[in-house]
């Protein structure tokens, strides 16, 4: 299994650049994710790696190795491709047993493991099929054991799920994270939902206009996003993102917008404090909140606008003039429209992004 | 507010009546459509069994003499034609020949246009649908100036061979055979073709084996149908071909008509039968497939 490094990797098509100075590594072994919106260059990466694009600048390095050069089928990878993409005019054992037909196995031992990557999938029936016959899901399983039957060093899929119906694609999520697992392929998953980036991989590299804005494990992108577009995109349900003024009152820093005021973290005051008449984002998770139905200290008073049950918890709006919150209550309690409740936030829950979009909250300043 | 409800009606009698008529008339239609069609077919078939016919279809005489052209010589006036054999055989050669220059260059061109970016690939495109619109006798004379000047230039011989006329009917036929290979081969994903290099195919291999099976039937639409054009073919050839050796039937046809005033049906009927014989059996065999062909795509697969 081999590791991956990507290196200042650029790839422009004309005057548009899909992909700009990506660089990032993948360990050996290791499940990580590329992860942003449609056109955002994900899948023109993956394709650098497959070796079927080549790039325009940059390097990617396979073990250390400089395999820009490479031709796709001497690099050891398999992909996934999103439309699956398999051969129209082969049954499905033949579609499987191509590559190993092509490097010349011996027809008992191309027989021997097609079977055992078929059985994996659990799809030996379906071997003397036609990709015609098969359903999205039977198909998506067919690609994926043509290219793991070449027991490849890497393991590209490029937005295996999306084509599936919602129930079909919460198991092949975890019968795919099973399967790397136990076949400890260092795999990336292409992937625009960001439910499957959290679920799946160790590490997800949030991209957008080709640009790599974080890469880190889940957690840290979901507790510490970088900037207003990581702490957008991740989250389901999504961050409410406010425009707030920073002002002085009363000698207090607090946050400001028509409606609705906060007053400053303790943690962010001296960041905050240069920044007064600036304008901000103010980020908080829906779940981060709570809410009373006394006066907490900090907490801000608002009446239900509207509820949202979601079955596991209810998404309950509120309305400040222009500013619009929603909070996630748990299940057990009972909100009605008109409610006068209290939202009680906690500190090191309050994000709060800079003019120029980056996050206040991380030491370093530089993201 | 109550609304009395509304009732639903039985149909009558006479509503099922008018119902099966109203059924029948597409068929009736049909019928009536095709009976000009139907009933040539069988003049031509009672004319080449008969010596003479009356009332249109009524046979007098049921014979065979028509039919002999199949092993003898026809004579007719002074001059002897060519043997219904000899121009059966230039008819098979030149359509083969029409087929093999479209096949080779369609597709060739097909895989251009639809996977090649080059400057003018939108105006080509319009111009191959302009060209199949194009009614190819009003550059009879201009050919004939081409066909001659490169007679003379090369020293071979494009004029009265059939050869040259293949050239001329299959560059008639390639945009729009071009444009069907086209639509083909738009309708292979890239990804299908992607993951042959990475399943280990070179060039030559992505072509061969995963590429080509999938043109098949595009493959053996443009063949069918240039087959039968150049099968077909008439003007082209009256007007280049003029050595009697080089007659195809549809020449022969030509010829045992033009002779003076007086013309034997029964045989015209019988020759053009032999001609159109095996595009009728030909037809009947593959109309299914062709069906699925001239519907635009393949079936299958993604």
């Amino acid at each position: 299994m081999a590791s991956i490094r990507l290196e200042r990797l650029t790839k422009k098509f004309g005057k548009v650049i899909a992909v700009n100075g990506l660089s990032l590594e993948v360990q050996d072994g290791e499940f990580i994710s590329l992860l942003g919106p449609s056109g955002c260059g994900k899948t023109t990466t993956l394709l650098m790696i497959a070796g079927i694009y080549r790039p325009t600048e940059g390097n990617v390095y396979f073990d250390d190795v400089l395999v820009n050069d490479v031709a796709p089928k001497d690099r050891y990878v398999g992909l996934v491709f999103q439309s699956y993409a398999l051969y129209p005019h082969m049954k499905v054992y033949e579609n499987i047993a191509f590559p190993l037909r092509l490097a010349k196995v011996p027809k008992k031992e191309i027989d021997r493991r097609v079977r055992e990557v078929a059985s994996l999938t659990k799809i030996e029936e379906l071997l003397d099929r036609m990709p015609g016959q098969l359903s999205g899901g039977q198909q998506q399983r067919v690609a994926l054991c043509r290219a793991l039957v070449k027991e490849p060093e890497i393991l590209l899929l490029d937005e295996p799920l999306s084509n599936l119906d919602a129930r079909l694609r919460i198991e092949t999520r975890a019968e795919i994270k099973r399967l790397q697992r136990e076949l400890g392929i260092t795999s990336i998953l292409v992937t625009h939902d960001q439910v499957e980036a959290m679920t799946m991989a160790e590490r997800i590299a949030v991209m957008h206009s080709g640009v790599l804005q974080q890469y880190d494990p889940p957690g840290v992108l979901y507790d510490r996003p970088k900037n207003l577009f990581v702490a957008s995109f991740i989250g389901d349900p999504p961050m409410n993102l406010i425009s707030m003024k920073v002002m002085e009152r009363e000698g207090q820093l607090i946050l400001s917008a028509d409606g609705f005021h906060l007053p400053v973290p303790e943690g962010l005051r001296e960041r905050l404090s240069t920044l007064v008449g600036e304008e901000v984002v103010l980020g908080l998770r829906p779940e981060d909140m709570t809410l009373a139905r006394e006066e907490r200290p900090g907490s801000i008073p608002g009446e239900v606008f509207l509820t949202e049950p979601l079955g596991g918890g209810t998404l309950v709006h509120f309305i400040f003039g222009d500013v619009k919150l929603r909070v996630l209550a748990p299940r057990e309690q009972p909100v009605d429209v008109g409610d006068r409740l209290w939202i009680v936030l906690q500190e090191e829950k309050v994000h709060v992004f800079g003019p120029d979009g980056r996050s206040l909250r991380d030491s370093d300043a530089a993201a | 507010m109550t609304k009395e409800k509304r009732r639903y009606a039985a149909p009558t009698t006479l509503a099922k009546v008018r119902g099966k008529m109203a059924r029948s008339v597409p068929y009736i239609l049909l019928i009536i459509s095709s009976l000009p069609i139907l009933s040539m077919y069988l003049w031509l078939f009672m004319s080449s069994l008969s010596s003479k016919v009356m009332f249109g279809f009524i046979p007098a005489g049921i014979t065979v003499r028509n039919w002999r052209f199949l092993w003898e010589p026809i004579q007719m006036g002074g001059a002897a034609h060519l043997s219904v054999w000899k121009a059966t055989w230039n008819t098979l050669i030149f359509a083969l020949m029409v087929m093999l220059l479209v096949v080779l260059v369609a597709t060739l061109a097909g895989f251009a246009l639809s996977r090649m970016q080059f400057r003018g690939r939108e105006s080509l495109m319009r111009l191959i649908i302009i060209l199949h619109a194009f009614p190819g006798i009003t550059l009879l004379i201009a050919i004939f100036y081409v066909l001659y000047f490169l007679t003379r230039v090369t020293h071979l011989k494009f004029l009265d061979s059939l050869w040259g006329v293949a050239l001329v009917k299959a560059s008639l036929e390639i945009p729009w055979s071009a444009w069907i290979i086209k639509g083909f081969f738009d309708n292979i994903p890239w990804e299908v073709e992607w993951s042959a290099y990475i399943d280990g195919c070179n060039r030559f291999q992505a072509w061969y084996k995963v590429i080509l099976p999938q043109l098949k039937p595009g493959i053996a639409a443009i063949s069918i149908f240039s087959f039968l054009a150049g099968w077909g073919e008439f003007i082209y050839l009256y007007t280049f071909i003029f050595s009697q050796e080089n007659q195809t039937l549809s020449l022969l046809i030509k010829a045992l008509i033009g002779e003076f005033r007086f013309t034997d049906y029964g045989l015209l009927a019988a020759v053009s039968l032999f001609y159109i014989f095996p595009v009728l059996v030909f037809f009947i065999f593959t109309q299914k497939g062709l069906m699925q062909v001239s519907a635009g795509g393949i079936k299958g697969g993604r």
